[in-house]
This record gives C-alpha cells, structure tokens and sequence, in this order.
C-alpha cells in the first residue's frame, strides 16, 4: 500500500491559508473564508484540503473577485473526511488551497443560472463580483432555509431571482423541482446562455429537458458537484 | 436484515472473519480457496471446516454470491446481464465474446454521476456505489466464467468514484489467494478523477484507459462535465510522470461524433496533447442516446479519423460495436427504466 504522502505529492501546489471566518449559514452549511491572495474568474474551482493525509476536494469559489476575503461553500458530509474537519475549523486554523482553475466562465451577455442546493455557489461569485445585468437565477431547494443569499440575490435581481422548493409551500415561491419548474415554462430564449450547477442527476435532467426545447447544447454549460 | 457477505472480502477480512467465530487465522486461507478457486455455491460446500464452523458462518454470513435475473444475447453473439443488487436496485453486465478471447465488461456503480452528455448510464444519475463483492460477482456468476480472458471495467458507472471497491475487487482477482490473474487481462476506465487515478496507479498493475472524446477544453467541458474540475490537460500531464514500463498500458478512448469531434484539427491537437506517451487510441463510434443531440459518423470518416493519427505515429484502432441490438454496446447500459418501475 502506498503512504497517504505519497497520494498528495501530486499536490505540492497547495498553498497554506489561514481561516479568516467560517459561518454556518443555514444548518449544516458552512462559508468558509480566508484572505484572498490570487486573482480568480468567477466560475472558477480551487482544492481544498486539511491536511496532506487525504487528497484535496474541489470546490466552486462563492466569493466576488473583488472582496477582501475568498471562501467556498460546503455542506457536511458525516461519513466524509473533510468537511466534519473544515466545520468545525476557527479563525488562524490552517487550510491547504491550491490556485484557482476552471473554465466554468460566465460572459456578460443574457445568461440563465440554475443551481440546487450548494450549486449556486458559482452565481453568488458572479453576482457579487458585480455581474447581474440579463440574467435569471433559478434556486432549487428542498427547505426553505436553503436558499442561500436569498436576500442579496432578491435585492439585485427582482424579479428575476425565482426559487423553487421542493419540501413544502412558501409565500413567493414555486412549490416543486427546478425540473417541474422548467417543464411548465413555455419558451426558452435561444441566444441565452445556459450554466447548470448541482448535483448530477439535477444536472442531467435540466440538460435534457432545454435540448428537448431547443436549446443548443453548445449554450448549455455543466458543473456537477460528485 | 442484510447479512455480511463472504464474497468480496480480501485475505485480511476473510482472517478476521475466522477469529471472530473462534477459527484459527490461517483458516482464512481456506476461505479464500473455497471463494475464489473453488466454485461453491453454499457456505455448507466448504468441507474441510468443521460442522459447528460452517454452522457459526451460516449465521452471521450469506455467501454473497447473485446470479443474474435476466440475460439478452445479441446478433452478434454478444450477451448483456442483468445483476440484483444488495440494495434492491440493478446493474448490468455485457460479455463480448471474440474469436480467441471472452472480455467481460463489468459495471461499478449503479448508475453514474458523471453527466456525461453522450452515455444512457449518465441520463439515470447516481443510485449508489457497488461493493468488491457485487463487482467480482459479475464475472463469477456468467456461464462464461471459466472461460473468461479479458476483464474491462467500463461498464455502468465511473470506476475511481467508488476506488475502493473496485482496488479490492482488482486484489481479489490478481492476488494468489484470490483468482490470481493476470492485471495486464484487466483495464480500468475512468474519465480522469485525477487523485483516484494517482492511488490507482500506485496501487494496481492493471491497465488503464481514459476517456478523451476530444483534446479541446470547451468541447469536452460540453460533452464531459468533469473536464472543469479535472481537465484532460492536467489528466495527460499526470499519465506522463508515470513510468508504465514494458508491460503496462495507457490507452485513450475516443468516441468520434459526426461533425465535432471527427477534424483535421483534433487530429493535429490529440497529436500534439499525447506527445511523448506510449498509448494507442480506441475509436469508438457513437451509439445513438435518445434524447441527444449528437450523431454517429459515417465509416469513411471513421477511418479517415483512424489513418490520421497513424499517420501521427499514435496507434489507433477502431473498437467493432458490439451487443446495439440490445442496448449493451459503449455507453449504452442503463436500468433506468428498473428504478422507475420501482418507485
């Protein structure tokens, strides 16, 4: 058997980090954030470890290009190795990230975002990175405290900030899955481009469904968190 | 209540299985040779244990072992399985059986969360992992076993999202005191989750083969969702530190897409990106996905494609499609339809 330094040689390229806040921002999900030191693209992913005894995991950055601090959002995996660890991480703890990397860019042009859960990680760091003009954010969860920056996405947005919940009714907002959601939607405009983010299955559905619409897969672009 | 299955524990589980019913340690040796070299079909089967012995096993343990619920045999003589899991849900298995060999394709997960845009596997999401056992017993449990030559794991599901399973399932087949074949009869397929490749290649000897599609970046970030977490760049970038030797291969599988991925252009590239390994390429045509919009091409361009990059000193060849008739060639598995009827 290998030792677990040699699983991370390959990762000599993280760099140590301090913690600078980590806040529960709904139970069970986390935003962790340290200072930021590189220039990133929102859309882009870094690997986050801490430690070098399990390789790093890949998170969506959901932080603006612009602020002081750059964080990731992460929801606790009980069985999991890294994020019991990062939950429980204080201000000064250590934290291994590597550069910033990914092309799971956004253009300026009219863009739908559709994320569930932590997927809409990618979109918060658009949105606070100063981006908002045309575009149309979808949120799907099962609780109604999962809609993570509600009010900041709400504010910008208006109208064209719409949630979905799966797990009950709510004043405002779409009872059911994005995927229902989508389904009763008459018409989706071609020249938008589409960024799904999520978990696979969502991914995939979503994906089917604006090709059997219409929509051009070359404009549909795909982060699956697995 | 799931009792634990004998089937698909290494030599150590199988020691510890014996000191926890009051066997002496080498007895998990024996188990081992009445798992893995004889072909029993009851815990009762194993007769150089005592009675009491077999009686203490019978009660903590099934012997793990699935045969398949259904089988369709192609035209082509290629035979697609249909396999329970623990968990009630179902994978599939297809064995492709060629003039001089039997090459198993053998699934890991049921379902996939990969979201691959081409691959009917992808279109039913993840529904969870397989054990070693369930992954072995694909190949224990066919008509064909004993004649088996070859054993590919592309079947349903991404092998390094489930590396647990599938380096057990790979030490029980090459270890002596497992089915003791050959890891060069082996290749594992992944899309390229790069950490798991690392662990992969320190800690097996079977072959490996990637799943390429296309060298360019935005291409395969449409066609291949992982491509934004592990590019192909960074996939290739870590196969070349590796030293694979005389007898270990790295191959390249390539599904070609009429139009897209099929130029002078990705010839140039895939030429320019596998510089310097010593790989082949498989081409694969595409299987039509209901629901997607990607189409196969013609054979001419097949060949074209093909004689291209020979010409480029990368050996390519082109993978026969076998078992379409009845859903079993690349990328075509699925028990989707199985989960629906369920819920």
């Amino acid at each position: 058997m290998a030792k677990p330094e040699e699983y991370s040689r390959k990762e000599q390229n993280l760099q140590s980090v301090k913690v600078v806040s980590n806040l529960e921002i709904s139970p069970g999900v986390f935003l962790i954030s340290w200072k930021r030191s590189v220039v990133f693209i929102p859309g882009q992913v870094v690997k986050l470890a801490v430690d070098q005894l399990q390789p790093p995991r890949i998170y969506s950055i959901c932080s603006g290009n612009n602020s002081d601090l750059t964080g990731v959002l992460f929801n606790i995996k009980e069985d999991g190795y890294l994020t019991p660890r990062l939950a429980t991480a204080i201000e000064g703890d250590e934290l291994l990230v590597s550069n910033p990397y990914g092309s799971f860019h956004f253009e300026d042009g009219p863009e739908y975002w559709i994320a569930t859960g932590t997927g809409i990680a990618p979109f918060y760091s658009k949105l606070k990175s100063g981006f908002s003009g045309n575009k149309i954010v979808i949120h799907g969860a099962r609780h109604f405290n999962q809609f993570y920056f509600k009010d900041e996405f709400e504010r910008t947005l208006g109208a064209n900030y719409i949630r979905c919940c799966s797990g009950g009714p709510s004043a405002g907002i779409y009872q059911g899955h994005v995927t229902q959601y989508l389904l009763e939607q008459n018409k989706f405009p071609k020249d938008y481009k589409y960024y799904l983010c999520g978990k696979s299955m969502m991914v995939v559905d979503v994906r089917d469904l604006l090709i059997s619409k219409g929509i051009s897969y070359n404009n549909i672009f795909s982060e699956i968190y697995f | 209540m799931i009792k634990d299955q004998l089937f698909g524990k290494d030599l150590n589980e199988l020691q510890e299985v014996c000191l926890s019913i009051g066997l002496p340690k080498y007895a998990g040796r024996q188990l081992a040779e009445w798992l893995y070299k004889k072909e029993i079909n009851a815990i009762d089967e194993m007769s150089n244990l005592s009675k009491k012995a077999r009686e203490l096993l019978n009660e903590k343990f099934d012997l793990g072992l699935s045969a398949p619920s259904k089988v369709q045999i192609s035209i082509d003589g290629t035979k697609k399985y249909l396999f329970p899991t623990l968990h009630n849900r179902f994978i599939e298995t297809a064995m492709i059986p060629e003039e001089e060999r039997k090459t198993v394709c053998v699934s890991t997960q049921v379902g996939c969360k990969m979201g691959c845009l081409f691959c009917m596997t992808g279109k039913q999401g993840f529904q969870g992992q397989l054990t070693a056992g369930e992954i072995v017993n694909q190949i224990r449990s066919i008509s064909e076993f004993r004649n088996i030559s070859n054993i590919v794991y592309m079947g349903m599901g991404e092998p390094f999202d489930n590396l647990e399973a599938v380096l057990k399932s790979l030490d029980i087949l090459t270890s002596e005191w497992g089915y003791a074949m050959s890891p060069r009869r082996i290749t594992v397929s992944s899309i390229g989750i790069i950490p798991a490749m690392i662990r992969f290649l320190n800690e097996s000897e079977a072959h490996l083969a990637i799943s390429l599609h296309t060298p360019f970046d935005s291409e395969r970030q449409k066609l291949m969702p992982v491509q934004i977490a592990y590019p192909i760049a960074e996939v290739v970038r870590e196969i070349k530190s590796w030293d694979f030797g005389r007898q270990r291969r790295v191959s390249f599988e390539y599904i070609l897409f009429k139009g897209l991925n099929d130029t002078p252009l990705h010839v140039r590239e895939l030429s320019r990106l596998l510089s310097g390994i010593r790989c082949r390429i498989n081409l694969i045509r595409f299987h039509a996905v209901p629901g997607t919009p990607l189409e196969s091409p013609d054979e001419e361009t097949v060949n074209n494609f093909r004689e291209q990059l020979n010409a480029k000193d990368i050996t390519t060849t082109v993978r026969a499609s076998r078992g379409q008739d009845i859903y079993a060639a690349c990328g075509l598995l699925s028990t989707k339809e199985l989960i629906s009827a369920k819920l």
